[in-house]
């Protein structure tokens, strides 16, 4: 054990004599490793900026999470099935042109929300087919799709935009549901849970993990692996598409760039949250922590006027770090 | 652990000092559409600039990593947050950033746009560069100047329905009373292609012999004729002017080919934005149709119905500054 290589031959599972008790077990997890650096970061920006301590300006911080949270929760899903969707902020795009041309049809708030959301169900639907019935790769079908869904936004509007969307339609994206609590923050909060319960308390959720981790052996054990994988797909694109409805409420108007870059965010996300690239692990809980690190880490640095470029690399040297310290500990172990 | 305590101390001792060295001095931000360009940079150094004959105004100069609306709302966000005076900004997006600069805007921050404007609902007033009339007047005036005995002149376009051209050109007509002894002989169309324009320069070259000066109000224009000039080896008989950027013009300004040329100047607008945004928030000057704003050596600029208004002509570029722009924009 000790001369092999771990990079080089599969290391069989061990089965520990005992379990550890539970309390041991929460305290090594990720989650709370995650959770403790989103604490520091919390206590260092109180100390770095005089205004990081409001309660307007942290709802106001909000924003730059809760829409790529709302994908990452279903992508994570996705991603711990085995698969992965890098059209999602191009399924955006598409969501909020269609929603554009019904607004300008006549539309009512209501209209908008259900075009919005059918056409992100629409996207899940084709990237599933794609994969589920043609056996395509995910990740080639979603890159594919992702210059498809902009692409199409893109031939539609051109350089131009759609504005004048009705009063009601903002309460979405800027309206507040009880004093700084957004809108967007209780959508975020009932998905974290609604995600958290499907994943780790129903059949589906093991399911998943199942088909994460060896989806021939799922298959054999009687488990639709074709039709998990569609549901998530369609799941995602859903969430795509409830995400476009808040992301346009908060814009108030509709361009084809709208969204941009937003996948790899979603992915980042997922994957701090301690999500296996892989597939086959992963929690909810940790995605929400990940979620809430990565805006106060923003957030934060913003407050000290530190320019972006700077804050994509601390996020970036972040994630290999977070990825990068669990191997490093596995590898130390395994040599003494 | 030592060491991260070091490091929470020295983070703490370094927000404290933030915390008091911007405690009485008017903060204001200049956003761009993003950090790292040129023009942007240069507009920075003009708000510095206007901040130390100020005195007590810190420029906060900061903008997202890409050109993405997105982006400049969480920048914008962590501005108010911050609780700055003034917000300058040169837009990603007309509409889309209106919700988040009008909540700013509610929280008493005084928000202008430049160079790339904001809908009037989401500022208190736009900055251009220039003016329609202004930029018509300056290009007649660049060939004008160096024809004393007047002459014959040509313009070359982009396309037919570019709209911004074809204003410039109007406006350009219109004034041509004030240059007696200039003539417009012909109007030609490049389509903002540099073989096609380089191909219509080289046409009236052959159609008009005695030609003084090619006007091109386009920067790919400017450049595709002054090549023309040179390769037909008429380099001080005839004169390529128009708007262009210094980046791409310097080898035309160096050859002689052309005399000069003019487009904004990035550093006045920077500059303005500045003092403007100052005045504002200062409460010396109000954002209202009509009203003028006084821009430190840059005069005053006047509003017009839609609260936007033009700094100044736009600023001729020739062999004796070049040099100092080319590197910039």
């Amino acid at each position: 054990m000790s001369l092999a290589d771990p990079d080089m031959t599969p290391v069989p599972r061990q089965i520990p004599d005992r379990l550890g008790s539970p309390a041991a077990k929460l305290l090594k997890s990720w989650e709370s490793l995650l959770l403790l650096v989103a604490v520091g970061v919390f206590i260092l920006n109180c100390f770095a900026s005089p205004y990081f301590l409001d309660a307007w300006g942290l709802s106001d911080a909000t924003f730059n999470f809760t829409e790529k949270a709302m994908i990452a929760f279903a992508m994570a899903l996705l991603i711990i099935s085995g698969e992965i969707d890098l059209s999602v902020a191009s399924i955006i795009a598409l969501c909020s042109t269609a929603m554009g041309l019904v607004m300008q049809a006549g539309g009512g708030t209501g209209l908008l929300v259900l075009t919005g959301l059918g056409t992100g169900l629409l996207c899940g639907a084709f990237n599933g087919v794609l994969v589920t019935r043609l056996g395509l790769p995910s990740i080639v079908v979603t890159i594919g799709t992702m210059s498809l869904f902009r692409g199409i936004s893109y031939i539609v509007l051109g350089d131009g935009a759609f504005r004048g969307y009705p009063e009601g339609f903002a309460w979405f994206g800027q309206g507040y549901v009880f004093w700084v609590i957004t809108v967007e923050m209780v959508i975020f909060t009932i998905l974290a849970i609604v995600f958290g319960v499907v994943l780790h308390k129903t059949n589906f959720g093991r399911q998943v993990y199942a088909v994460g981790n060896n989806s021939t052996a799922a298959l054999f054990s009687g488990i639709r692996v074709g039709r998990v994988k569609m549901i998530l797909f369609l799941m995602t694109g859903l969430m795509s598409g409830l995400a476009a409805i808040c992301l346009t409420s908060r814009l108030g108007s509709t361009r084809p760039s709208i969204a941009a870059g937003m996948e790899l965010e979603v992915v980042t996300m997922v994957v701090l949250g301690g999500v296996s690239i892989l597939g086959g692990s992963g929690s909810i809980p940790g995605v929400v922590i990940a979620a809430i690190l990565m805006g106060l880490v923003t957030f934060g640095l913003g407050l000290l006027n530190v320019p972006g470029i700077v804050m994509s690399i601390f996020i970036g040297c972040m994630l290999i770090g977070v990825i990068a310290v669990p191997r490093l500990i596995r590898m130390a172990r395994g040599k003494t | 652990m030592k060491h991260f305590a070091k490091l929470l101390a020295g983070a703490a001792a370094l927000g404290l000092m933030a915390g008091t060295a911007s405690a009485d001095d008017m903060r204001i931000a200049l956003v761009v559409k993003a950090l790292g360009i040129g023009f942007f940079e240069a507009a920075a150094k003009g708000a510095e600039e206007a901040a130390g004959e100020l005195g007590d105004v810190e420029i906060i100069y900061t903008g997202p990593t890409d050109t993405t609306a997105e982006g400049q709302i969480e920048v914008i966000n962590s501005l108010i947050a911050q609780r700055v005076d003034a917000i300058a900004i040169s837009a990603n997006d007309t509409d889309a950033l209106v919700p988040t600069l009008k909540k700013a805007m509610q929280r008493g921050i005084t928000v202008i746009s430049w160079d790339s404007g904001v809908a009037p609902e989401g500022r208190q007033m736009h900055l251009n560069p220039s003016s329609n009339p202004l930029i018509g007047n300056m290009i007649i005036k660049l060939a004008a100047d160096n024809l004393p005995e007047g002459g014959d002149v040509a313009v070359l376009s982009a396309t037919t329905t570019s709209t911004n051209q074809n204003i410039w050109i109007d406006e350009m007509k219109k004034v041509m009373g004030d240059y007696p002894g200039i003539n417009l002989v012909a109007t030609v169309y490049g389509d903002d292609l540099a073989d096609k324009s380089y191909r219509e320069a080289q046409g009236l070259m052959q159609s008009y012999p005695d030609l003084d000066a090619i006007i091109a109000p386009t920067s790919v224009g400017i450049v595709a004729a002054a090549q023309a000039v040179a390769d037909a080896g008429k380099v001080g008989e005839v004169n390529v002017t128009g708007l262009g950027l210094p980046s791409e013009m310097a080898g035309a300004i160096e050859s002689g080919a052309s005399k000069s040329f003019a487009i904004w100047n990035p550093i006045d607008l920077g500059y303005a934005a500045t003092m403007i945004a100052y005045n504002l928030a200062k409460g010396e000057a109000e954002a209202e149709p009509g009203a003028a704003i006084g821009m430190g050596r840059l005069g005053e600029v006047t509003l017009d119905d839609t609260n936007s208004g033009a700094m100044a002509d736009p600023f001729v570029y020739d062999s004796s500054n070049i040099d100092e722009f080319k590197s910039i924009f």
